[in-house]
């Protein structure tokens, strides 16, 4: 535990402004884990080149898990590649997020049945923020998935979590 | 008033200060769950293999000098052989001769060993002492004399 993450019990005025400030600073720089693995990644790459401009999000994607901040799995997750996923997200440091990209890494895609290789969704092996349907989904649907993993960043906050 | 060196010193002060700043607010704010995974080396995904520091075997190193030096020497022929014509034989003799002297080293490094992966065995230079040594005590009279 950090020495300031989740110690607080309530959250008065100087919290909420805190959590504003940090909030905004983490999601207007989503630096992006750059990996791809299948043809998700390229509507990816897509994405992240000049015409789209992942960039103008903050995203900008880094070779290495300890620098990203968000996972964007694209693409089909065989049960070779899922061990590797789950080291390199066990890698990122907190706080970490994931997308996951395209009807494969959802759910097993056209593979959901048949795919003696595939994962049935990266969500059995490392938590999901949000899910991005299509297969493969265009670039602007990344856009609206990372809009959502926003504004899920934007309600954290430094207080404990109420627990039911 | 403040010197032009003043004006540095503010300058390097400020920016410790600023580096030193942003650590801490980091520290003060980041969660920090580690756990043995997490800290394992970063090898794309893979499992690490034994510690990040490995070490080579000191018997490369003489192969490394030994190519960097071969390498230099192709660098220094490429250029020569592209202008051999204009040049005539002058830069012919004087390449023979910057040839000759790598080719001594080069026989040199082969005689001595350099070149074997396994090295012979050292021959350490025994010693016989001259003047015999003395294996009992002295006795008094040669202590006397």
């Amino acid at each position: 535990m950090g020495l300031l993450d989740q110690k607080f019990e309530n959250s008065n005025v100087i919290i909420t402004s805190m959590d504003n400030l940090l909030n905004w600073a983490r999601l207007s720089s989503l630096w992006g884990m750059q990996f791809g693995l299948a043809c998700c990644a390229i509507e990816m790459m897509a994405t992240g080149a000049s015409h789209y401009d992942f960039d103008r999000f903050g995203v900008f994607f880094r070779g290495t898990p300890r620098q990203s901040d968000v996972m964007i799995v694209a693409g089909t997750v065989t049960l070779k590649m899922a061990s590797r996923i789950k080291t390199l997200y066990d890698q990122m440091s907190e706080p970490r997020y994931v997308i996951s990209m395209g009807s494969c890494s959802n759910c097993g895609g056209p593979y959901w049945e048949h795919g003696y290789h595939v994962l049935k969704g990266v969500d059995r092996i490392i938590p999901v923020d949000v899910y991005v349907p299509g297969c493969p989904p265009r670039p602007e649907a990344l856009m609206e998935g990372l809009m959502k993993l926003q504004e899920k960043i934007r309600s954290e906050s430094l207080a404990k979590k109420k627990t039911a | 008033m403040l010197t032009e060196f003043g004006r540095v010193l503010i300058f390097l002060i400020v920016g410790a200060v600023f580096v030193a700043l942003g650590l801490l607010t980091a520290w003060l704010l980041r969660p920090s769950r580690p756990y043995p995974s997490k800290r394992a080396t970063y090898e794309c995904g893979e499992n690490p293999i034994g510690d990040t520091r490995v070490r080579f075997n000191i018997r490369f190193y003489v192969v490394a000098l030994i190519f960097l030096i071969f390498d230099v020497e192709v660098v220094f022929l490429f250029p020569w052989a592209t202008v051999f014509k204009e040049l005539g034989w002058f830069a012919f003799i004087e390449m023979l001769v910057f040839l000759t002297i790598l080719f001594v080293g080069y026989a040199y490094v082969w005689r001595k060993g350099d070149l074997d992966w396994d090295k012979p065995a050292p021959r350490i230079p025994s010693y016989e002492p001259v003047i015999g040594v003395r294996e009992t005590p002295l006795t008094e009279e040669e202590v006397a004399v």
